[in-house]
């Protein structure tokens, strides 16, 4: 794993944001580092730890926490549906297993509760979230950093067309 | 001088009491005979307050429209209730406080808190080793119910976890307390543990790649409140509650931790701390308290034995003694050597300084035993009673230091005779070829070595947990052994052995009891004056003031 030289800049200076404690810049290092690489791997929670003065497990608590922090990679492209109540109750689980079948992501071994799944070619990787502050449109889901409302298991093929 | 402590009022269960200022609610409770279940506060630890077994009612003192107390009927003041309960672990005392530790309120919570504890437990009680000595197990009985309501699956966790080479996890026993979290961060000073996956599904666990390999791992094993961590080397081996409890001190080092030796039908299962803020506050290493396995040893030697034609012969004791004190009697004063061991009691040592003097030869010396002293407990020093070998005169301010020049001797010829009491010859620079040199070689020992194979009497003798004694530690700490377990075969205590050969070298006679040993010592070494083995008690007397800096005594090989 090799941190860039603007990158390292760019997480020194966010250090210098938390004068009391260098300890609460973990959470916004983490965010800099999966944004970069995409997840975060072993190597990158040990550089973090060591970068603000801790053992590495007291970073490991909280990327095994966050849900929206990885430590595999998403596929190239990243869905990801609401499933809190609203939009649960408008059909997620359905808009879900739909997103499935036509971005080719087996999930027969795993239930809904699974975390991200991940496409054979690596194409797509889908995962259950909560609240995406949009609930009266459910179901709601986002595409990388595109927001989709109201969305119909219709138009899944034209939306992942979008993505290739 | 400093301020003496404020005392602060605090109303338990209706009744008033004083506590010093600093005191934690729970603590205070405890002090006023009021038990408060917990399982996350050690009073070693810091207080997370995550297990919620403690919970209590708590209130403060009503206050007037003038910031004043309001005074009952009784002149104390009236006291106005929390209405949600409160956990007793992580507050401090307040003036005016109230606490109700058994209000139908704090039932229900402790009811309730042990429900939900109990939601994803295994009940593996008849396989588990904390059986029998678990909180969970305890309270379950007090605080509990016996059926359970709940009829969803349980969460399956991480079994069978090697933590580290010591520590064996059972993630689903575990209650989350975090105790070894804080034992290792604040205490061990080694952050190697942590929740992953915090939710319905944390689980403890090392960072990949690190292991709970501290030399103080065991300690989360004694502190886990439940059958969570345990140690590998205890695992499966034995019920606790067949295991006969008797109070020691660690012989592995000069600290001389306070232990609880655990053993059953003569052999020993563990060793565990026991707690003395004197010494070891409430912990040990693991160094210390594994090396307790060669006491069992089947190699243990079991029978005296003395040389003859065809090697070394089972003798009696009578003979084999008989023979030691006519080898010792054919030699001149500085042809013979005693090398003693830092490992013996005060009172054996004792015994060999009058062996000594009766020999007359000034050739004798301890073996220096130098380990790498860490910042908790360990000592640099790994013999346990050096301060004792120095006391009485069987080594000087340096230990060791005379070994060279013995060990130069016995090679050249000149001595001709070595009593070597608990010590391998070979260990201190002497060849197998020179103690063949020897014309006598009367050797005390517990376990076969090449000492005791080129012996020409061998007594067979005492390992620590077979003896009553007393040893000093490093701080100038006298503290006491106690018989927990019974010698192999005939093998006898050390001190009769060293009394039994001082005895044919002078014919004198009359100690027949280790307390008369004791004894003997108040009388003469001013330090001990008036000092029994009862009144060392279970956590030692302090010889000299210890100072702060105190150094681990010189070492010399």
């Amino acid at each position: 794993m090799e941190i860039p030289a603007e990158l390292e800049a760019r997480i020194d200076q966010e250090i210098t944001h938390f004068p009391i404690s260098k300890r609460s810049a973990a959470l916004p290092l983490l965010h800099l580092i999966q944004e970069h690489f995409g997840y975060l791997e072993d190597e990158a929670i040990e550089w973090i730890a060591q970068k603000l003065g801790l053992q590495p497990i007291n970073i490991l608590e909280l990327v095994t926490f966050y849900p929206m922090l990885r430590r595999e990679p998403a596929g190239k492209h990243h869905i990801r549906v609401c499933r809190t109540l609203s939009c649960a109750m408008a059909g997620s689980y359905e808009l879900l297993d739909t997103f499935c079948k036509h971005a080719r992501i087996d999930r027969q071994h795993n239930g809904h509760g699974a975390h991200s799944l991940k496409s054979e070619d690596g194409k797509y990787s889908i995962e259950f979230v909560e609240c995406l502050a949009s609930c009266g449109f459910g179901p709601v889901c986002m595409i990388d950093d595109d927001f989709y409302e109201s969305v119909t298991q219709e138009e899944v093929p034209q939306l992942l067309e979008k993505y290739q | 001088m400093s301020a003496p402590t404020e005392l602060l009022n605090v109303q338990i269960d209706g009744v008033w009491y004083q506590f010093k200022k600093g005191t934690r609610v729970i603590e205070a409770c405890a002090q006023a005979g009021k038990f408060i279940p917990h399982y996350c506060y050690h009073p070693k630890l810091s207080s997370p307050g995550n297990c919620r077994m403690c919970l209590i009612e708590m209130g403060m003192p009503k206050t007037g429209p003038d910031r004043k107390p309001e005074l009952g009927a009784d002149g104390k003041p009236v006291i106005s209730w929390i209405p949600r309960p409160q956990i007793s672990c992580a507050q401090d005392i307040t003036e005016g406080m109230g606490v109700r530790t058994d209000s139908s309120l704090v039932r229900e919570c402790r009811h309730g808190v042990m429900e939900f504890l109990l939601i994803n437990h295994p009940l593996d009680c008849p396989i588990c080793d904390q059986a029998g000595e678990c909180h969970l197990q305890e309270y379950s009985v007090e605080y509990g119910t016996a059926g359970s309501r709940f009829l969803e699956e349980k969460v399956k966790k991480p079994k069978r976890v090697e933590l580290g080479p010591r520590v064996t996890l059972d993630d689903e026993r575990c209650i989350l307390c975090s105790r070894c979290i804080r034992f290792m961060k604040e205490i061990a000073h080694d952050d190697v543990l942590g929740f992953a996956s915090r939710g319905s599904h944390t689980y403890l666990t090392a960072h990949p790649g690190k292991r709970l390999d501290s030399n103080y791992s065991l300690n989360t094993v004694d502190i886990c409140p439940v059958g969570a961590l345990t140690s590998t080397d205890f695992r499966f081996k034995m019920r606790v509650w067949f295991l006969k409890e008797t109070k020691s001190i660690c012989t592995s080092c000069a600290t001389g931790c306070n232990t609880i030796v655990g053993s059953r039908e003569n052999v020993i299962y563990r060793q565990t701390p026991r707690e003395n803020d004197a010494v070891n506050s409430a912990w040990m290493c693991d160094y210390g308290r594994l090396n307790i396995h060669y006491v069992n040893s089947p190699d243990r030697l079991k029978f005296p034995q003395v040389r003859e034609a065809q090697g070394l012969a089972n003798v009696s004791w009578k003979t084999a003694l008989a023979k030691a004190g006519e080898e010792l009697k054919q030699f001149q004063r500085n042809s013979v050597a005693v090398v003693a061991s830092a490992k013996m009691t005060n009172e054996e040592l004792w015994l060999t300084k009058k062996l000594i003097d009766s020999l007359g030869t000034v050739y004798h010396d301890v073996v220096p035993r130098a380990g790498q002293a860490d910042q908790l407990l360990m000592s640099a020093d790994r013999n346990p009673n050096t301060l004792g070998a120095q006391l009485f005169g069987i080594t000087s301010e340096y230990p060791g230091s005379k070994l060279r020049e013995m060990t130069e001797k016995i090679a050249s010829g000149e001595i001709r005779a070595v009593v070597a009491l608990g010590e391998d010859l070979t260990q201190i620079g002497l060849a197998e070829s020179d103690l063949k040199k020897l014309t006598a070689l009367i050797v005390v020992g517990i376990l076969p070595n090449e000492t005791t194979r080129n012996a020409s009497v061998l007594l067979p003798a005492c390992a620590f947990s077979e003896k009553r004694g007393t040893m000093i530690n490093i701080k100038g700490r006298l503290q006491r052994l106690n018989h927990a377990t019974l010698a192999p075969g005939e093998a006898r205590d050390d001190w009769e052995i060293i009394r039994d050969l001082l005895q044919q070298l002078t014919g004198s006679n009359g100690i027949y009891l280790i307390d008369d040993v004791f004894k003997e010592i108040a009388e003469t070494i001013p330090e001990m004056t008036g000092l029994s083995f009862g009144r060392i008690g279970d956590h030692g007397v302090q010889l000299v003031e210890e100072s702060e800096d105190a150094q681990p005594v010189a070492m010399t090989v």
